[in-house]
């Protein structure tokens, strides 16, 4: 489904800011897989999520989707092809608009936009049933201007948007990191039945690594711009938090740093 | 105080031509969250086309459609330079305004001004109309607060309809949240070069409206139309921001906003005996200042608000 081949990316060349966060990275993605990506920070996680969504485009290397080379698409033109949550429960939504207009908005993702109705009274019915999967009593408020909505009602939201127009790719960049517990463990709940029902490839991002053992079928760890662990299968079933620690040290030859990588 | 009832119709009059421009206005500074300063030229290219077609003969609606369309292909310039070239939106609007001057210029043939006989014309609006409804020469429709109010109408209603269309939403979405709308797939330089485009059209309509209205068009009448812009947004925006939630409502707010901006200095003027010459100082401070409470009522008098629980990203 996705296949990036030897991509590299460097921000701010030939400055004291000078910053390698893609270092000649490979990874094929199967359709249907669901994939947890870890890392410390700066490991590379969301540049190449950013990478694989258009953000920016790479330096080298290559990048396909369902065999289309996307490598020098813009990134509104990728859009057909991926959805997207971002960390920042700001970012997927527009917080003056009404939650019905930004479906609408999601709904004609990788669709010509022409001079037809913004929005049409048989879509609202079908958002109403939509959102009441997310158990957040949004179908009753579609009028409501998004900035009204919480943190955890935003990512919910961005997460149905995202998913609207089935995706052939869902990328996930740490999108609970924001949200207290309870309200990230039920925007995690609502992924899961969501990539499930529609059996979406999904690359998701966590810096929680339970979440990253507990969800998908397999995990990637990134280390200075590349893939140093990859497992998935049984041995990906059978993993623990110990383990993982161990395998980032030895990726890494150093005690692991962040606090946050521990705990949660 | 007779002196300003007078003066009234006119005021009126005015402040619904320039609410024309100031909808343009709202397009960019509201909707695209871009402050176009190409408005200050563009204005007075829809006013010398408008007068130099007329008087070279054309029927007033035809001079008025490429009007429009002269105004729209400047605003295409702007959205180019900044989406195409990567100049920061500000300074884009300038670049364009600047170049203008010498446009409008050779538009007017190489003349800083050029007027247009009323009486050798038809015009859909004049200042000599007013006078001559008043007088019951001409019929009542032929007065310009119907006529450009009427004008009006149909803009607002033309945009409200677009507005809500696939496109239409596109474009409010790009100023609301240009990252969510790529990630949408929305084209957004697209959407702010035709958000431009659509805005200095109307910009442009404004200006060929006024210079009939006055009968003649000048190099300098569109010196500070941002401003008298963005004032009639602010003002449309404080009288009946909690009254007006639908779009095309909003619109015409704006339109009023003018209104009220016209009357208001036409009061000054009248009542105070200021001289005009301060008119644009004024104009500045006041726009100022509505532009200065928000921020210092965000600042200083607003507690903190949490939403959406902590970003310890």
């Amino acid at each position: 489904m996705l296949e990036i081949k030897n991509a590299y990316k460097t921000f701010n060349p030939g400055t004291v800011n000078e910053k390698t966060a893609l270092n000649g990275l490979s990874l094929t993605i199967n359709d249907g897989e669901f994939i947890t990506v870890i890392g410390g920070n700066g490991a590379g996680k969301s540049t190449l999520l950013n990478a694989v969504a258009g953000v920016w485009l790479v330096d080298e290397g290559s990048i396909t989707i369902d065999g289309t080379d996307v490598t020098r698409l813009p990134e509104h033109k990728r859009a057909k092809y991926i959805g997207r949550v971002f960390q920042d429960p700001m970012m997927g939504t527009a917080a003056t608009m009404q939650i019905e207009e930004n479906l609408a908005l999601a709904m004609r993702r990788g669709k010509r936009r022409t001079l037809r109705a913004g929005i049409t009274a048989a879509e609202r019915e079908q958002y109403k049933d939509m959102l009441k999967i997310l158990e957040l009593g949004l179908e009753d408020r579609l009028t409501a201007k998004v900035g009204l909505l919480s943190g955890g009602q935003r990512q919910a939201l961005t997460l149905l948007m995202a998913t609207l127009q089935k995706p052939k790719l869902l990328l996930l960049d740490e999108h609970t990191a924001a949200l207290d517990p309870k309200t990230a463990a039920k925007v995690l709940d609502a992924t899961e039945k969501i990539v499930q029902k529609d059996h979406l490839t999904t690359l998701m991002i966590t810096h929680n690594m339970r979440d990253a053992i507990s969800h998908g079928g397999r995990l990637i760890m990134m280390y200075e711009g590349r893939v140093a662990v990859d497992i998935s299968g049984e041995e990906k079933l059978r993993l623990t938090v110990e383990d993982l620690l161990q395998m980032f040290e030895k990726a890494s030859g150093q005690m692991i740093a962040s606090d946050r990588m521990l705990l949660g | 105080m007779t002196s300003f009832l007078n003066a009234l119709p006119g005021a009126i009059s005015q402040g619904l031509i320039w609410g024309i421009m100031a909808i343009g206005v709202y397009i960019t500074y509201k909707l695209l969250d871009i402050a176009d300063l190409t408005v200050d030229g563009s204005f007075c290219t829809g006013g010398a086309v408008c007068v130099m077609l007329i008087a070279a003969g054309w029927n007033v609606w035809p001079a008025m459609l490429v009007a429009l369309i002269a105004g729209m292909l400047a605003g295409m310039v702007t959205g180019l330079l900044h989406t195409s070239c990567g100049i920061p939106a500000i300074l884009a609007g300038i670049l364009t305004q600047l170049g203008l001057w010498s446009v409008n210029l050779a538009i007017m043939g190489m003349k800083a001004n050029q007027s247009l006989n009323v009486n050798k014309f038809d015009l859909l609006v004049s200042l000599r109309y007013l006078q001559e409804v008043g007088k019951g020469v001409r019929p009542f429709w032929q007065h310009p607060i119907f006529l450009v109010g009427l004008f009006t109408i149909a803009i607002v209603a033309i945009l409200y309809w677009f507005f809500g269309t696939e496109l239409g939403s596109s474009l409010r979405s790009t100023g609301a949240n240009p990252n969510m709308s790529r990630a949408q797939g929305i084209n957004t330089n697209f959407a702010k070069v035709l958000g431009l485009v659509i805005s200095n059209g109307m910009v442009a309509l404004s200006g060929a409206l006024l210079s009939q209205y006055q009968s003649f068009a000048d190099i300098n009448m569109g010196r500070g139309a941002i401003v008298i812009g963005l004032a009639a947004v602010i003002i449309g925006e404080v009288v009946f921001g909690k009254l007006f939630r639908n779009f095309g409502l909003k619109l015409l707010a704006v339109s009023i906003g003018s209104i009220i901006y016209y009357v208001v200095i036409q009061a000054v003027i009248s009542l105070s005996g200021i001289n005009s010459n301060y008119l644009k100082l004024l104009s500045a401070v006041i726009v100022a200042i509505f532009l200065a409470v928000p921020y210092w009522k965000s600042r200083h008098f607003t507690k903190p608000m949490k939403r959406g629980g902590t970003t310890h990203a």
